[in-house]
């Protein structure tokens, strides 16, 4: 990797938390998480509450759009205007971010919680579990680091 | 003619920006890469990134909205 992190003998990484499971917040993070990886730099995801629900099987798009949801309509117009706009898919981006070395963390405090198991996750998209104590870990060696 | 081609035209943020990332990964230190999209935004960002991961950027055309990067790893 090439980007110098203001960490000494650290790659320059970003740090994102995804706690919302809204569309247009999903799309913020994974967009943002490709760009640091473009970019040079390492990423990490942590998925956790609402987030964490987007990585349960077949969960990735779809759903509520957050504010402008208008039952539902909301959500079909953006969906509309991002396809005119030629926006890549959700899934794309998750596939280019895994690709480009992106990490993809499972809040394991958050399963507990809502009672989920690993099977319930698209295990096939998780890079490792983690709790409180593992995101701190990183996000004090990461550049950047956004709560979303 | 450059080593490696990377067609982003039509394409909008962050694919151009992913797409060069992933033909850098391929490259072979010293080969070229050349760019060609459309999206404004990703022809100042491309060499931000090529700048950031210390690649050289031998040139920028642009002609009708259709931009030309050329860098080399």
């Amino acid at each position: 990797m090439y980007g110098t992190s203001r960490y000494r003998n650290k790659m320059a990484k970003a740090t994102i938390i995804l706690h919302s499971g809204d569309l247009d917040k999903i799309y913020s993070a994974l967009i943002i998480g490709n760009g640091a990886l473009a970019m040079g730099m390492g990423c990490s995801i942590y998925f956790t509450f609402w987030g964490l629900q987007r990585l349960r099987k077949g969960k990735l798009s779809g759903g509520p759009l957050s504010k402008m949801n208008l039952l539902g309509l909301g959500a079909l117009l953006v969906k509309q205007r991002m396809k005119k706009a030629n926006v890549a898919s959700l899934e794309r981006l998750m596939k280019d971010y895994r690709e480009l070395g992106g990490k993809v963390i499972a809040c394991e405090m958050t399963m507990e919680i809502m009672g989920l198991k690993r099977k319930d996750l698209d295990e096939s998209l998780i890079t490792e579990y983690g709790a409180v104590g593992t995101y701190i870990n990183e996000a004090r060696y990461s550049d950047i680091t956004l709560f979303i | 003619m450059a080593d490696l081609t990377v067609d982003c035209v039509n394409q909008t943020c962050p694919i151009p920006l992913v797409e060069t990332r992933k033909a850098i990964i391929a490259a072979k230190k010293g080969q070229t890469i050349e760019i060609i999209g459309t999206h404004p935004a990703s022809k100042k960002e491309i060499p931000m990134a090529a700048e950031a991961m210390k690649l050289k950027l031998l040139k920028i055309t642009e002609n009708n909205g259709v931009w030309h990067i050329t860098l080399q790893k």
